[in-house]
């Protein structure tokens, strides 16, 4: 593409009018990224990679690294990283780096190699990328992303990642998301896990070498600020209830998403944010908290007792047709008695161009809207409302097979989606290719995160943030395929070349464990911990987590409107009160105390939870997975506001009774125009 | 459906253990194994009773996080992970015992949570293949003929539970082993170090006190990704051939 793109603004700043979340916030002064790149955009990232400083090798050995975090972004980090050189120390809280949440991607990774000649190419990728985030990224960092994925590939087949292959010994793509090209990779279902397996090995190969070691079910409970710098962590051993001092030179965090907040996701039991509140309460910034994407294609929830929710991959989308009764008697009927003129293929209706295709978002929301007129499918199952009020709905439409089945030939419908089917019946107990599968959206992941620099570095110096725990490559809507590729761009190649700018500074001076901020970090950690175990209340960790789930999936979730939003932020406060007064923790921090963790986790979670409602209260627009029911065009559809919201919103922790800062980043784009997107 | 579980409590790896008899109602068969127990936990929270620690994180059979003795069965009575298994397996009024994996080489922490940590120090000694990052030629520099490529995957779905470990009367981790030289074994870009690899794995295994195999299979019939006994007989024919190259 043309370099002279990027050398000139398109756009100009926003200025936003509405203010719906006074009251919840104070204003900050404006964000600028201090090493955002400039010139033509296909040169940025290359003069950068030159500019930066190099470690002399002699001193890399000096350096220590903490990384917590063994997932895609961890894990290729940690591998890269002692590869170089560097003493690297690598936390997870699972029993080995391999069981990251990484391990469950099933679709595939994009990369623009263009190994189909279908006119792919690095500016496609980016384009796309940008477009689908619906212009809420920061363009240098998706075009680096589409830059580099090309590498991730060869990198991946170099160890030995199994990727699916043609005939011929190629590797094989499909078109993945509803873009035009094919350009995802994929190992079956299990790309996740195949990708995960290789940074792994290469992990595990370095601690062979002795330049990574590896500390696993240990969970960072604090980050050690001193002198304005990271310079360490303090976790807890989960066996031993221990509570260490990691002290380093610099500190990364690769702790993955919070969806969990929602309590119900497709994330992993664990999964958490505790790493990235902690930072940001010392201080590091957190973008865009509210954007969330809701995945339509989920096994539905099956009772009260559901602790987690499977995604089934959206390629079903392909072939699969989506319908609910017209008829809101008819739902509790056998799918197959309900005649043809009866069902209603909502989205083939309301969206004839792209039908079952249509972006994750709208395929989502639409569910929701038939359930919420009644007309869902499956078993009725009691909804506790977030105000503690029962109710009975069906939450479910149908993904049918038949016509797939009669056109293709069950044998081709099998080899093409077998397993999924398999693990559809596993779950549900009913045989998808006899009667239609039901799903249901789920909480899937989240664009928002902690803020970062185009180094990858927040905003409290020596602290870097890499993987889907930032929020830096997908605006406020990722594609599909697109996690596992930024997750590995930023372990292999981003983050390895833009630390050492900042490590070229280092070896800093050493602190030990003496140092004020080293022990109150601890002091902090250990109080916490005794006020746990001491409430002595009467409800669980989980049971306020759920209670926090609905508020948030009933008013932040797939629709969020003004009035929704300040409800919940009422109940939330209030939840955080019970919280810390009703809670009861059994057992001693002596050791493998699951309640105790969980503790942790959900006391973080309440808080990032009304952070998440009033981040969602102030952007008065619809844009990607966020969809504010104030701002939508005649026809119900998505109406973004550039004018006024073409930032990022980076919000400052102002202590236990402060109200958050807004600190606002402009989006400036010089090498694409804004544009509305249409499905129609 | 209600239900008596027979459940391994142990405070942690130093304590004695013991079985302890716990009943519990309202069970649908639509929860997962897991979720039943989630349930239970909570009973016992309430009660003022310790719940029962056990491993899970994904909830999807790939994790490879989760993994009990279900009356007596690695993983219980499907071919599946613990997580994926579903209460319809069971039926009203059944007695279930609830174990931790069963072997030297991976010591109880807590209850049902074991130490597999053995798993990651055989992957160290040579589970991997050498390419530092960058280095890589063009992904299509090699083809890959794709019937070795579609039975590397299949083998490299090994998702490190220990389920195999736990079923063989041996305590053998050869299935483990197997899976990782066969995938690595046959890639183009695993050759180099192919023969280095199997000697040094084996010696770690051998090394952590795993048991030899002999061949009895309850491994694979218990591995809930079905990995196939003939990634041992690859192992042992990689193990001759480095043995006869003298490494
Ligand atoms: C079911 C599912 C399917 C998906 N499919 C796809 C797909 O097909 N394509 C795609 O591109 N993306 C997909 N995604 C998204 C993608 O998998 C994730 O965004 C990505 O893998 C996240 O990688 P990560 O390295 O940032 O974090 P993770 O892999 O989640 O790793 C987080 C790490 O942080 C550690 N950790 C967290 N907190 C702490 C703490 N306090 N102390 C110590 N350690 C901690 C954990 O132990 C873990 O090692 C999918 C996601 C899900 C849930
Ligand atoms: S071979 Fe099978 S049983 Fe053994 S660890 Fe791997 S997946 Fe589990
Ligand atoms: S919890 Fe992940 S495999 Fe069972």
């Amino acid at each position: 593409m043309a370099s002279a793109q990027g050398t000139s603004p398109l756009n100009k700043p926003a200025q936003q009018v509405s203010d719906d979340a006074r009251g919840y916030y104070t204003h900050g002064e404006p964000l600028v990224d201090p090493v955002a790149p400039t010139g033509p955009i296909d040169q940025r990232w290359t003069q950068r990679v030159f500019d930066n400083r190099l470690v002399n090798p002699a001193n890399r050995r000096k350096l220590d690294i903490i990384i917590v975090g063994t997932g895609l972004a961890g894990g290729a980090a940690a591998a890269t990283l002692g590869e170089a050189g560097y003493n690297v120390k690598s936390f997870c809280y699972q029993d080995s780096p391999r069981r990251a949440h990484s391990i469950a991607a099933q679709g595939g990774i994009n990369a623009a190699k263009n190994y189909k000649e279908d006119g792919d190419s690095t500016f496609r990728l980016f384009y796309d990328t940008v477009k689908g985030g619906d212009y809420r990224s920061r363009e240098s960092n998706v075009y680096r992303l589409a830059e580099v994925s090309a590498n991730i590939i060869d990198q991946c087949v170099a160890q030995g990642v199994p990727f699916a292959r043609e005939y011929g010994g190629l590797l094989d793509n499909r078109s993945f998301g509803g873009v035009q090209v094919s350009r995802t990779f994929y190992a079956r279902g299990q790309t996740g896990q195949q990708l995960l397996l290789g940074a792994y090995q290469a992990m595990e190969r370095q601690v062979a070498a002795g330049t990574v070691t590896q500390y696993t079910r240990h969970e960072m409970l604090e980050v050690i600020v001193a002198d304005g710098k990271a310079r360490g962590i303090v976790a807890r051993d989960l066996v031993t209830g221990e509570i260490e001092t990691h002290l380093a030179d610099v500190v990364v965090l690769a702790n993955g998403g919070y969806g969990n907040v929602f309590f119900l996701s497709t994330n992993a039991m664990g999964s958490n944010v505790t790493a990235a509140w902690r930072a940001h309460r010392k201080g590091a910034y957190m973008a865009n908290p509210c954007y969330t994407q809701i995945h339509p294609t989920c096994i539905p929830v099956s009772g009260a007792h559901q602790s987690k929710l499977t995604l089934m991959s959206e390629s079903l989308r392909n072939d699969g047709r989506i319908w609910v009764p017209k008829k809101a008697e008819d739902c509790d009927k056998d799918p197959r008695d309900i005649p043809e003129e009866d069902r209603d293929y909502y989205l083939e209706r309301i969206y004839p161009a792209f039908g079952n295709l249509v972006p994750r978002d709208i395929a989502s929301r639409q569910a929701k809207n038939m359930c919420d007129e009644g007309r869902g499918v499956g078993p009725a199952v009691t909804e506790v409302g977030p105000d503690g009020t029962e109710q009975q709905v069906r939450r479910g439409v149908y993904l049918d097979f038949a016509d797939a089945i009669s056109r293709m030939g069950r044998k081709a419908v099998e080899t093409k989606y077998g397993n999924l089917f398999d693990m559809y019946a596993r779950i549900t107990g009913e045989d998808p290719y006899e009667t239609p599968m039901r799903i249901y959206p789920a909480v899937h992941y989240v664009m928002g995160g902690l803020w970062v620099d185009y180094h990858l570095q927040s905003t409290i110096p020596g602290l870097f943030v890499t993987g889907e725990a930032n929020f830096s490559d997908h605006g406020a809507n990722r594609l599909g395929a697109s996690a596992l590729m930024q997750g590995l761009a930023d372990g292999y190649f981003v983050l390895p070349n833009t630390i050492r700018e900042y490590l070229a500074d280092g070896p800093f001076e050493k602190i030990d464990e003496s140092h004020p901020a080293v022990v109150e970090a601890r002091t902090d950690v250990e109080q916490r911990i005794q006020k746990f175990l001491s409430i002595n209340g009467t409800r669980s960790a989980d049971s306020f987590h759920k209670q926090l789930g609905n508020i948030m999936w009933e008013y932040c979730g797939m629709e969020r409107s003004e009035e929704g939003l300040r409800k919940a932020i009422d109940m939330i406060r209030d939840l955080k009160k019970e919280f810390w007064t009703n809670l009861r923790v059994l057992g001693t921090n002596e050791s493998i105390n699951q309640s105790l963790e969980r503790a942790g986790r959900v006391a973080d979670f309440i808080e990032l939870g009304e952070l998440m409602c009033i981040d969602a209260l102030n952007r008065r627009e619809s844009c990607g997975g966020h969809f504010r029911a104030e701002s939508q065009t005649e026809d119900g559809e998505a109406l973004r506001h550039d004018d006024e919201f073409a930032y990022v919103a980076a919000w400052e922790w102002s202590g236990e009774d402060g109200l958050p800062v807004l600190h606002k980043e402009d989006l400036i784009y010089t090498a694409i125009e804004m544009k509305q997107r249409s499905y129609k | 459906m209600r239900l008596t579980l027979n459940i391994w409590r142990q405070r942690d790896a130093a304590s004695a253990g013991s079985m302890q008899k716990y009943e519990l109602d309202g069970v649908s068969e639509d929860m997962s194994f897991l979720e039943m127990l989630d349930v239970l936990n909570e009973q016992l929270n309430e009660q003022g009773e310790e719940p029962v620690a056990f491993d899970s994180d994904c909830r999807e059979g790939i994790c490879g996080n989760c993994g009990l003795m279900i009356n007596g069965q690695a993983h219980g009575p499907e071919v599946t992970t613990t997580c994926q298994l579903h209460m319809r397996s069971f039926k009203d009024g059944d007695d279930i015992t609830i174990e931790p994996w069963r072997s030297d080489v991976f010591p109880v922490l807590r209850d049902l949570i074991v130490d597999r940590s053995a798993f990651d120090r055989i992957i160290q000694a040579g589970g991997y293949i050498s390419a530092n990052t960058g280095s890589a030629p063009d992904a299509h520099a090699a083809p890959v003929e794709k019937k070795k490529a579609d039975r590397a995957f299949d083998v490299a779905t090994c998702i490190a539970c220990g389920a195999c470990v736990a079923a063989c009367p041996n305590g053998s981790a050869s299935l483990f082993m197997g899976a990782k030289i066969t995938h690595l074994g046959e890639l183009p870009q695993g050759q180099p170090e192919r023969y280095d690899r199997v000697v040094n794995m084996v010696g770690q295994h051998d090394a952590e006190g795993f048991g030899g195999c002999t061949n009895i299979g309850e491994c694979t019939a218990a591995c809930p990704k079905e990995i196939p006994l003939d990634v041992i007989s690859q192992l042992n024919k990689d193990l001759r051939t480095a043995l006869k190259q003298g490494r």
